[in-house]
């Protein structure tokens, strides 16, 4: 076995398609797809049983460019297809990914039940607290003063929480990474995926072309000091009181795993019997 | 509804059919509700024109249901004797009224209901054996054994009512000799539900709405023991991708909703026409837009089914005729998603989907269309190529050497997201061409006779129509039916051969607009000069009325020829 795994070691690049991005150059999904990729090397599982989910966004491509099972949905949905597909196969490895937009607006309702319903998968939200794929919209974790087209000014609305609000709806593991610190992403993203249930990971991602001063997130962000806590109570505290730039493994609980019993005790005809007179 | 279920099913045990719809007022629960049924020696397929009689246990909000049950005057309408006069709008119909003494017979006798004594009475004036009848109670007794007596004692002393009963009353059914074998006691939900596990279904996501909670209320229990999942997802939208994730993953999987919830999930039917997922939404069909009328029936979610999804978007669309065919079109619409990688509705409705039949069993000829599997390490493997039949092999998660990426995207053969004309008319041509060029079988539709006249339905009108062609025959008048299964891609060379030698249709339905006339207007040269007999839910269309408009409506066409 252990003879096997080394001489056919999968590297990150295994894990690429080799097609060329659609992102703009300097994009911080760039290092999300390496980190993930990354990750999966880590974990030695090979691409072929693996899926990778997502919606409609600038950060919903990257399923393609992985070189696993992909799924490119519709807006929004990407927690509800990769959900039916880890029930239906919970043998495949389920990584959903997507954008900010897509997984706190528009698909807002499936992300507090995924949490709650708590499915083997991991969740990656590449948040650059904006639209990109729409040029430029604020997205719910956009700040209320942030100048567009569409809010001149500033939307006005505080903007949202996710890792609290994960936490509070019943998330298995919450992190926060951040995509120009792709070996540290990737470390997280695997444990994410190791561990069970459902496991959260907000990315920060440079929008560079809608948010050009996000490139200064490099300069912010730091690994948090302090090791990851069960106790939910400790998490809320912790993620509630730090300024949004702490790195790492913020929440790591033991709740049970949504499964279902799977093996047949009749078959269909046997079924019949309850109509037939 | 009990003492509803229970003469139905004493009924099937004494070796007739039956058929009982539910019907009841605004109340969520606990309000008036009633059971109308119809039984007889053959397989019914709808209501008749007015009830032999009307059993209530109180006269509270009855004439509400005034419309829904037809009397005559040789029908009875039995109450009970300490309530007074039963309600004018009953009366009206010139029906005898008959007061029984119900609730004194219960007085005394603890545990034993109301309900019990009028299911005797009713049992004996329909011509049942009065030990059927206890057999039927019997069999669905779960409670302590000293009530189950009580209750047979006042179903008893019901019974004997009958004899003493004076003037006029219905004619007894005749009871078959031998008790037939081969029949079944089910719903339409539960049909529906069990055609999808017999096509292999075994992952649904829905979530609950009237009148399909029933298909998914079946089938949690079965699919849990079929090693299957039943999930109760936070809506609509995510009840369908849901189920497009799940068959992405190669397992047969299926919603089951109405018109609020088939709304909701319109762009991930895209989805799964675009990304070539196969899927089944079985739409429980009621009165509608919005919330309508929710749990009356209605053939109004037809057009919206056919044609409402942006872009354009091929899929497949069936409707069971009956009750008993919500079984073989459910398990035939899995069947024909699989075998084409395509969304397909089935289009049930609540009359079908809520009422209880004793049917024949149904065929398990639903086909054996299966999934075209992508091999293992296909070299080159293109997942949406362009083949001449448009089926593309499907490579399912897990498979090494045939990673891809589904996507809602336009794409090339490869998958890859694209843009382009060429790539774009190629793949919206495919798309079309696997559904168009299938060959579908003599399922498509029943087609049944050989006059020049034909009435054209779909659904569960299917019942009344055919009932009402019969009835036209024995006057002398004869009418081609031609009841349309599968409505999406419609099939014209088949219409071709059902309608030939016709001069003119009719196109019969239960809707305000006339969908189906418009629909098949819209993709048919019709012969001669179609017309349209139609009326939105809730009330049902009665053989009565149909025969009475075909006859004339035939008479019409005659004198139409004679002056040609
Ligand atoms: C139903 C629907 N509404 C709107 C859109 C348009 N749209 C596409 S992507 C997007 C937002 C993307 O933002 P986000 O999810 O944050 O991803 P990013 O592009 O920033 O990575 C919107 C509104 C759509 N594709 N579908
Ligand atoms: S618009 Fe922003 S999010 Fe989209 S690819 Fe460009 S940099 Fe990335």
């Amino acid at each position: 076995m252990n003879d096997m795994a080394e001489s056919a070691a999968l590297a990150a690049a295994d894990y690429k398609s080799g097609y060329k991005p659609v992102w703009c150059p300097g994009c911080g999904d760039y290092g999300v797809l390496g980190a993930v990729t990354r990750a999966l090397a880590i974990l030695q599982r090979p691409p072929h049983e693996v899926a990778v989910v997502s919606g409609i966004g600038c950060s919903s491509r990257i399923p393609a460019y992985t070189s696993c099972y992909g799924f490119h949905g519709v807006h929004g949905r990407a927690l509800a297809a990769g959900t039916g597909l880890k029930v239906a196969r919970p043998d495949l490895t389920v990584i959903v990914a997507g954008g900010d937009g897509d997984g706190y607006s528009i698909g807002g309702n499936h992300f507090l039940h995924a949490c709650r319903r708590n499915v083997d998968l991991t969740y990656i939200v590449m948040d650059n607290h904006v639209y990109g794929m729409t040029k430029g919209q604020a997205s719910p974790t956009t700040e209320p003063d942030w100048d567009s087209k569409l809010a001149p000014g500033g939307t006005g609305v505080r903007s949202f929480h996710p890792l609290v609000i994960a936490l509070a709806a019943g998330a298995n593991f919450i992190a926060r990474a951040f995509s120009g610190d792709s070996g540290g992403a990737a470390e997280i993203i695997a444990q994410a995926i190791r561990h069970p249930g459902f496991s959260f990971v907000e990315v920060m991602s440079p929008c560079v072309t809608f948010r050009p001063e996000q490139k200064d997130w490099k300069q912010s962000v730091r690994r948090t000091g302090v090791p990851e806590t069960g106790d939910p109570a400790q998490a809320a505290r912790r993620i509630m009181t730090d300024d949004g730039f702490n790195i790492g493994v913020l929440y790591a609980g033991d709740r049970p795993v949504y499964a279902r019993e799977r093996a047949a005790t009749v078959t269909p005809a046997e079924l019949e019997a309850e109509f037939a007179l | 509804m009990t003492a509803g279920t229970l003469l139905l099913d004493a009924a099937a045990r004494a070796g007739l059919y039956g058929l009982m719809v539910r019907t009841s007022g605004p109340q969520i629960r606990g309000g008036e509700a009633a059971a109308l049924l119809r039984l007889g020696p053959q397989p019914l397929a709808t209501l008749d024109d007015r009830f032999d009689m009307l059993l209530a246990i109180d006269w509270q909000n009855l004439h509400r249901f005034a419309d829904e049950i037809p009397l005559g005057p040789a029908s009875l309408i039995v109450g009970d004797s300490g309530e007074g006069e039963a309600p004018e709008a009953l009366l009206a119909s010139g029906a005898q009224a008959v007061a029984l003494p119900l609730k004194k017979t219960v007085k005394g006798a603890t545990g034993a209901w109301v309900n019990m004594v009028a299911l005797g009475f009713g049992g004996a004036i329909a011509g049942l054996p009065v030990e059927v009848l206890e057999e039927a109670l019997r069999a669905s007794w779960k409670r302590n054994p000293q009530a189950l007596e009580a209750n047979l004692t006042v179903l008893r002393q019901g019974f004997a009512f009958a004899a003493g009963l004076e003037g006029k009353r219905p004619q007894p059914l005749a009871m078959p000799a031998v008790a037939p074998a081969g029949r079944w006691l089910i719903s339409g939900n539960e049909a529906a539900g069990f055609g999808a596990i017999r096509a292999g279904v075994r992952f649904v996501a829905a979530y609950p709405i009237t009148p399909a909670t029933e298909v998914l209320e079946w089938l949690a229990p079965a699919l849990t023991r079929l090693g299957g999942t039943l999930l109760q997802a936070e809506d609509e939208l995510a009840s369908i991708n849901m189920i497009i994730g799940a068959a992405y993953g190669g397992v047969p999987s299926l919603t089951a909703t109405a018109g609020p919830g088939l709304a909701l999930m319109t762009e991930a039917i895209g989805l799964a026409v675009t990304a070539e997922v196969p899927i089944v939404i079985v739409d429980v069909m009621r009165g509608g837009p919005s919330t309508g009328i929710p749990a009356k029936s209605e053939q109004s979610d037809l057009s919206f089914a056919v044609d409402g999804l942006p872009g354009d978007a091929p899929r497949l669309v069936l409707a069971p005729t009956s009750i008993g065919d919500c079984l073989t079109t459910t398990e035939w619409a899995v069947r024909l998603a699989e075998a084409l990688q395509a969304p397909a509705i089935v289009l049930s409705d609540q009359f079908m989907g809520q009422s209880r039949a004793v049917v024949d069993q149904p065929p398990a000829t639903g086909g054996t269309a299966q999934r075209l599997v992508a091999a293992a390490n296909t070299p080159g493997y293109l997942r949406y190529a362009d083949t001449p039949s448009g089926i593309s092999p499907m490579a399912i998660p897990g498979t090494p050497g045939t990673t891809y990426t589904a996507d809602g995207l336009e794409h090339t053969e490869k998958g890859i997201p694209s843009s382009q004309a060429t790539d774009h008319s190629r793949q919206l041509d495919k798309r079309e061409r696997k559904l168009m060029q299938y060959d579908y079988g003599p399922r498509w539709a029943d087609v049944e006779g050989e006059a020049d006249l034909a009435i054209i339905t779909f659904g569960s009108t299917t019942g009344a129509v055919r009932e009402a062609i019969a009835r036209s025959a024995l006057q002398g008048v004869g009418l081609r039916l031609v009841a349309l299964r599968l409505l999406a891609p419609l099939q014209p060379a088949a219409l071709d051969r059902a309608l030939a030698g016709v001069r003119q249709v009719l196109v019969v339905e239960q809707n305000h607009g006339g969908q189906l006339l418009r629909y098949l207007r819209s993709r048919y040269d019709l012969p001669g000069r179609a017309t349209g007999l139609h009326r939105p839910g809730p009330l049902p269309l009665r053989p009565g009325e149909l025969t009475a408009a075909f006859i004339d409506w035939a008479a019409v066409q005659g004198s139409r020829e004679g002056r040609a």
